[in-house]
C-alpha cells in the first residue's frame, strides 16, 4: 500500500511490479530516492556515464502545481549536457524585464538581458512538471540507448538501515513490500524527507513567519512577459507584496504575501481566491483558476549532506525562499556536482573521500542560497519596527535616486555559485579573468557555428589557447581530453585569457574550472587531475 | 580611510541647524523615515563598507554610555 499524497500533471513512470520485489534483497550501486528535477537528473547524469542507476519514487509521475517555475541558465546548460534542453526551451517563455512597484508607483524596471555571447538565456519560465517531464523523456531515449537506468514508480521507502558496505531499505509498493539493498543511496526525496528522518538527522535554520498565496490562471492577456513585482501592493485584498509571472500554456503565476496569522482554509476557498486575483486583474478580467496553494517557508539546511553511504541533494538538504529561484536551481546544480563524482567512486577510480568534496562545495553553495534568501525575505518582510521604516525609505528613496535601486531586494536570482578556496582545486596560475578563475562554473562562448559548453563533453578536458598539449592527459585512469583552439577571439578571449596571451584550462566534467596555468606542464596538470578526483590534495 | 570622529564640518552649529530645519513640522514618524532616508543617502556617499561599519560602532557605544533611557542594560 502506498499512500498518495498529491495528484499527478504527468504519468510518467507507472508502477510495474518487477521480478525483485519476490526475490532476495538485490544490491545496487546507486539507489535514487525521489523523481522530481534532482532525482531524475542525478539519476540522467549517472546513467549516461554508464553508472547503473534505480530510481524510486512514491508516485508515478510529476505532482500537480507549477511550484518550481524560474529555471536559470546554469541548470539550462546542465540540461543541455544531459541531452533534454531543446524541448525546454521551445516550451518555456524568456523574460527579460522585471518591473518594480510601489503602491501605485512604478518604481524602476531590470533589464536581465543578455551578456551576449551565451547559448542560454539568463531565465526561462516552466512549470515544474514540464521540467520534469523533459527529462524523464531524456531518460527513456538513454534507456533506449542501452544507459543502465531504471525507474520504480509508487515504490515508497518505509525504513531504511545503513549497514556500513550498504544501505538497506524496505519498500512498500502496490503488491505488498520487498527490500533491497544500495551501495550509494542519494536521497532526493525533498525538504519533508523521509529518508533524512528516517535517519534521525536535524533540519537546522530560521522559520519565516509569513504566509504566500500562489494562485496560477490560464487567460489570454496582453500582459507583457515580465516579472511583475509589487511592495504594498495598491489592489485590494493583496497583502503586503504581490508578484505576477507569465509561464507557458497562457498561465501566470500570482502570488500574495498574506502575513502570519490567517485562516488557511479560508484563503483558499476559490471565492477569496478570486476576489484577490479581481483586485489584481481588473474587475470584468476573464480567467480559470487553475492551481491555488498556500506556503510558508524556512531557511535551513542539514549540518553535513553525507552520512555515511547517504547523500542528500536539493530539498532534503537544503530548503530556501522561493524569492531568487534558488530551490529548483541549486538542486540540479547539486545533482551535477554528486554525478560525477559518485561515478568515479563506483568505478573505484577515485577514492570514497572524493564524495566529501560534494559536501564542501554544495554546503557552501548553500549557505549563499540561504544568505542571499535570508536577506530578501527580510526586505520583503519586515520584522521589527526600524527595519520596515528602512525598507520603506529604500523604496522611497528608489523612485529617484538609482542607488537604492541596488537595495531594492524581491529576491536575487539565481547564479550558480564559484568553489573558491574548496578542496579540490589546483592552481590558478594564470594572470587571467575572474569570471574564469579556479572553482568558477565554465563561462559559455560561442565558438565556431556552436557554444564552448556544448563541446566539453562529459568527461575532464583539457581546455588550451594558443599552446602545444597532449591530445589526452591519464592520471590513475581518469582522462583529460584536449580541447584547442588557436587565436580565440571575441567573448572566447574575453573570458578565457583577458590580457593574458595564451592558457591551459583544465575543466572538470561538472564544468567547473579544476586549475589554469599560462603554460603546459604535463607533471602540473597530473597533479591537478589527482587533486580533482580527491586523489591527492594538491596543497 | 578611518572613519573621521575629530571636528571635521566647517560651521556645526550652522549644520545643527539645517539638521533641524530639515524636520520641522514633521511628525515623530515622518522624521524617523526621514532619518532613515539621510542615513542611506549618506551611507551611499561614503561607499566604504569599512568606515561604515566604523560608524556603525561608534553610533552604537555612543547609546549605551548615554544609556540611561530607552535601552536598559547594555548589549555585551
Amino acid at each position: 500500500m502506498v499512500q498518495a499524497r498529491y495528484d499527478i500533471a504527468f504519468r510518467l513512470y507507472p508502477y510495474e511490479r518487477v521480478a525483485a520485489q519476490s526475490q532476495p534483497p538485490r544490491r545496487h550501486p546507486v539507489v535514487i530516492v525521489g523523481g522530481g528535477p534532482v532525482g531524475l537528473a542525478a539519476a540522467l547524469d549517472l546513467g549516461r556515464r554508464g553508472t547503473p542507476v534505480l530510481l524510486l519514487d512514491d508516485h508515478e509521475g510529476a505532482g500537480k502545481g507549477s511550484r518550481a517555475i524560474c529555471f536559470a541558465r546554469r541548470t539550462l546548460e546542465i540540461a543541455d549536457r544531459l541531452g533534454a534542453v531543446a524541448p525546454m526551451r521551445e516550451k518555456g517563455v524568456v523574460w527579460n524585464i522585471g518591473k518594480v512597484f510601489y503602491g501605485e508607483d512604478r518604481l524602476f524596471e531590470f533589464d536581465l538581458s543578455p551578456e551576449p555571447g551565451h547559448r542560454h538565456p539568463a531565465f526561462i519560465n516552466l512549470q515544474q512538471p514540464y521540467f520534469e517531464k523533459f527529462l524523464m523523456e531524456e531518460i527513456r531515449a538513454a534507456q533506449a540507448r542501452g544507459a543502465p537506468l531504471e525507474i520504480r514508480g509508487c515504490n515508497a521507502v518505509t525504513a531504511l538501515t545503513d549497514r556500513g558496505d550498504h544501505v538497506h531499505l524496505e519498500i512498500g509498493t502496490p503488491d505488498g513490500p520487498y527490500a533491497l539493498e544500495a551501495e550509494w543511496l542519494i536521497a532526493c526525496d525533498g525538504a519533508r524527507s523521509p529518508v533524512r528522518e528516517g535517519l534521525g538527522l536535524s533540519f537546522d535554520g530560521r522559520v519565516f513567519e509569513d504566509n504566500f498565496l500562489i494562485a496560477d490562471v490560464r487567460m489570454t492577456a496582453d500582459f507583457p512577459t515580465e516579472r511583475w513585482f509589487w511592495f504594498e501592493p495598491p489592489f485590494e485584498g493583496a497583502g503586503q507584496s504581490a508578484l505576477l509571472h507569465r509561464q507557458p500554456d497562457d498561465v501566470w503565476r500570482l502570488d500574495f504575501q498574506l502575513g502570519w496569522d490567517i485562516d488557511r482554509k479560508a484563503e483558499l476557498d476559490p471565492a477569496a481566491v478570486r476576489r484577490r486575483v479581481d483586485g489584481m486583474l481588473g474587475q470584468g478580467a476573464e480567467y480559470d483558476l487553475i492551481w491555488t496553494s498556500i506556503y510558508t517557508f524556512q531557511c535551513r539546511r542539514m549540518e553535513r549532506f553525507r552520512r555515511g553511504r547517504v547523500l542528500f541533494a536539493g530539498d532534503s538538504a537544503h530548503q530556501v525562499s522561493p524569492f531568487g529561484a534558488r530551490g529548483a536551481n541549486s538542486g540540479v546544480q547539486d545533482a551535477e556536482n554528486l554525478a560525477w563524482k559518485l561515478d568515479l567512486v563506483v568505478r573505484g577510480l577515485a577514492p570514497e573521500t572524493l564524495l566529501d568534496s560534494y559536501c564542501a562545495e554544495r554546503e557552501h553553495g548553500a549557505d549563499e542560497n540561504i544568505l542571499n534568501s535570508t536577506r530578501a525575505t527580510d526586505f520583503l518582510t519586515p520584522k521589527s519596527e526600524i527595519s520596515a521604516v528602512f525598507r520603506n525609505a529604500v523604496l522611497d528613496l528608489a523612485r529617484d535616486h538609482p542607488f537604492a535601486r541596488a537595495m531594492v531586494n524581491s529576491g536575487r536570482l539565481s547564479v550558480p555559485c564559484v568553489y573558491d578556496g574548496m578542496p579540490l582545486n589546483g592552481p590558478d596560475a594564470l594572470d587571467g579573468p575572474a569570471v574564469s578563475r579556479v572553482g568558477a562554473p565554465c563561462p559559455d562562448a560561442p565558438v565556431g557555428d556552436g557554444f564552448l559548453l556544448g563541446r566539453l563533453g562529459d568527461g575532464f578536458t583539457l581546455l588550451t589557447f594558443d599552446v602545444d598539449a597532449p591530445a589526452h592527459v591519464e592520471e590513475g585512469g581518469v582522462v583529460a581530453r584536449r580541447l584547442a583552439f588557436e587565436a580565440p577571439t571575441g567573448a572566447l578571449r574575453e573570458r578565457y585569457l583577458g590580457q593574458a596571451e595564451r592558457a591551459v584550462y583544465l575543466i572538470r566534467p561538472d564544468q567547473h574550472v579544476a586549475a589554469r596555468w599560462a603554460h603546459c606542464d604535463e607533471a602540473a596538470i597530473r597533479r591537478a587531475l589527482r587533486a580533482a578526483t580527491g586523489a591527492e590534495p594538491w596543497i | 580611510m578611518d572613519l573621521i570622529l575629530t571636528p571635521n564640518l566647517p560651521d556645526p552649529d550652522g549644520f545643527y541647524d539645517d539638521l533641524l530645519a530639515a524636520h520641522e513640522g514633521l511628525s515623530a514618524e515622518e522624521s524617523h523615515a526621514l532619518n532613515a532616508r539621510l542615513v542611506l543617502i549618506l551611507a551611499n556617499h561614503v561607499g566604504d563598507r569599512a568606515v561604515l561599519r566604523a560608524a556603525l560602532r561608534a553610533a552604537r557605544d555612543g547609546g549605551e554610555t548615554n544609556a540611561g533611557g530607552s535601552g536598559g542594560a547594555a548589549a555585551p
